[in-house]
């Protein structure tokens, strides 16, 4: 039984497509040519030349120190989340400690926070611990934002574990520990691989906790770059953009070899 | 949340036979303590519940970012609920969010419900839907500041479309762009939610559809937006969520501008606090947007139940 075309829906994608596709080709097109042929063409036009020479400025610009603070910041922070989300959502799912179920809920309340809520006092914070203008200042409270949505994510998946592996590991005398490492951590990958993802991104995206929390050069992150750039230089419209495309350059190949584990991924970043 | 609890308890009601099982019984043999969950707990504690206080705590306090926080009462509270600009702020929050809300929310449907069909093309296309996705907020609106710009952007270009190209000189031009490009940014996300929950229609609810002779339109009202109803809770909650606390692109687009025409609550927040270094009305407006925060997302575990969440996110691919 097959349905008729929806047109409607149809005319709608072919719309969105165009108003996605357009200005992506607009900026690809633009990063490839010089500044005076991007102003005679215009954004719309066909590219005259080709030139990589904005990729080049862009790390002139410093660039270059930006990537290695970023991939500096999102290692950190993926290694902390990994850290301390397993045990968390271990206990969650399978202690039966009042406490551990007064902790879920302070997750859950955690979900609610929204990072510019607590900027003020974690500039205070973090100044009063002298880790202001330091990477270290960044890292520590975008790790502690990842860890809700991750607690959720991870304690979903490990709850899909069936109860009776759990019973014949504790007929064999195996302790919690061993549990954890033999069975709970090889049973959900998959959870694990999406909490990687979605902290990944929420350090490799992060823009308010370094704007307010770093000032010199030394310790600028992308977004930071990208931010100063559109300040400073916002009248060349190529290497802005240039700078726009290596900044997600990152992110598209791990979409391009981790389709799955990005978009959910993403979802948790939709979910927080 | 409830089904949540109640799927955590129930092996307990499978092993915990005996009412109070003693220690060493069957029932707590390798069972992890609340040990495990003690580390995390502690950095979430320091780095997002201390903060949290804090907030409470400077919203009633003076402090410029030099000397030591002084307590001024009420002080900081009486002066923003004064300040026309604050006021003004939330109403424009609250407008940028409901347009968000009315834009995105068709769109996506549409999308998401289209999406979620067989053919193959359908697949590559939502591939390149996707990709605004990819980008940080940060980049998005710096993408969009330079595509708009009014004298090298598309508008200096298509004069017939834009007039005099200065779409950031007026209010209602520059509101719509900052409407605009959230929708560009996010309709993806919510399309994807909708995608999945699509799929998860059983097909034989239109195939009883069709021999009762309902037409495609029914067929949508009467099936596809009910089966939606949990979907398009959770996808509309997220983007009051998301509209409440936008920022980056309003700092990047228009600065708050033309004046403080779009100067919404979060950006205002910014601006005081480390640009007038007033940390005590910045910590009384970021106080706000948690209230804000908190009620709706109460709301979300109500209504939608993060588990259900997590359900539509089973069927993508």
């Amino acid at each position: 039984m097959r349905r008729r075309p929806n047109y409607l829906a149809g005319a709608a994608s072919l719309a969105w497509l165009f108003i996605v596709g357009l200005p992506l080709y607009v900026m690809l097109a633009a990063t490839v040519q010089s500044r005076s042929d991007y102003s005679k063409g215009g954004p719309l036009s066909w590219p005259e030349g080709f030139t990589l020479d904005n990729f080049t400025s862009a790390f002139d610009e410093g660039f270059g120190e930006y990537y290695l603070n970023t991939v500096i910041v999102t290692v950190a922070v993926v290694g902390i989340v990994l850290l301390l989300v397993p045990p968390l959502a271990y206990a969650i799912v399978r202690s039966r400690s009042k406490v551990t179920s007064l902790v879920f809920r302070l997750f859950l309340l955690g979900l609610a926070i929204p990072a510019q809520a607590v900027i003020v006092p974690m500039f205070y914070l973090i100044s009063e611990a002298g880790l202001y203008d330091n990477l270290i200042g960044v890292i520590l409270p975008t790790a502690a934002f990842c860890l809700p949505v991750s607690a959720l994510v991870l304690s979903g998946a490990m709850r899909d574990i069936s109860p009776e592996l759990f019973e014949a590991m504790a007929m064999d005398g195996a302790t919690p520990r061993r549990m954890f490492f033999q069975l709970v951590l090889p049973l959900s990958r998959g959870g694990l691989s999406t909490i990687v993802v979605f902290s990944a991104l929420q350090a490799w995206n992060g823009f308010l906790f370094p704007l307010v929390l770093t000032q010199s050069d030394s310790t600028k992150v992308i977004t930071l770059g990208l931010y100063n750039f559109q300040t400073e230089h916002g009248i060349n419209i190529p290497g802005l953009l240039a700078a726009v495309v290596l900044s997600m350059v990152p992110v598209l190949l791990v979409y391009l070899f981790a389709r799955r584990a990005l978009v959910q991924g993403l979802m948790g970043v939709g979910g927080k | 949340m409830t089904t949540q609890m109640t799927r955590a308890s129930a092996p307990r009601t499978v092993t915990g036979k005996s009412s109070r099982p003693a220690r060493g019984s069957a029932a707590h043999v390798g069972r992890p303590g609340f040990a495990w969950a003690v580390p995390a707990t502690l950095f979430f504690a320091l780095f997002a519940i201390a903060p949290l206080v804090m907030v409470g705590v400077l919203s009633f306090m003076s402090w410029n970012g030099l000397s030591e926080p002084e307590f001024v009462g009420l002080d900081n509270w009486t002066r923003i609920f004064d300040d026309p600009v604050m006021i003004q702020s939330i109403w424009l929050t609250l407008l940028l969010t409901l347009l968000g809300v009315a834009l995105q929310t068709p769109l996506s449907i549409l999308l998401g419900v289209w999406a979620a069909g067989e053919q193959r093309n359908r697949a590559v296309l939502s591939a390149i839907y996707f990709v605004p996705l990819l980008l940080s907020s940060t980049a998005v609106s710096v993408l969009w500041r330079a595509l708009l710009d009014p004298n090298f952007g598309v508008p200096a270009q298509a004069t017939w479309l834009f007039g005099d190209g200065n779409l950031f000189g007026k209010q209602s031009t520059a509101i719509g762009v900052l409407a605009f490009v959230s929708t560009w940014q996010f309709t993806p996300l919510h399309t994807l939610i909708y995608q999945g929950a699509a799929r998860a229609i059983p097909q034989v609810l239109y195939q009883a559809a069709e021999i009762d002779g309902a037409g495609r339109f029914r067929q949508f009202f009467h099936i596809t937006l009910p089966q939606l109803r949990n979907s398009i809770i959770t996808s509309m909650i997220l983007m009051v969520v998301g509209g409440l606390t936008t920022f980056e692109t309003v700092l990047i687009l228009t600065q708050g501008g033309p004046g403080t025409d779009t100067t919404i609550s979060a950006y205002y927040m910014y601006q005081k606090a480390f640009k007038s270094f007033d940390f005590g009305a910045g910590a009384a407006i970021a106080l706000v947007l948690v209230v804000a925060a908190t009620i709706i997302s109460l709301v979300v575990v109500r209504l939608s139940g993060y588990d259900k969440m997590r359900g539509t996110m089973e069927g993508m691919s």
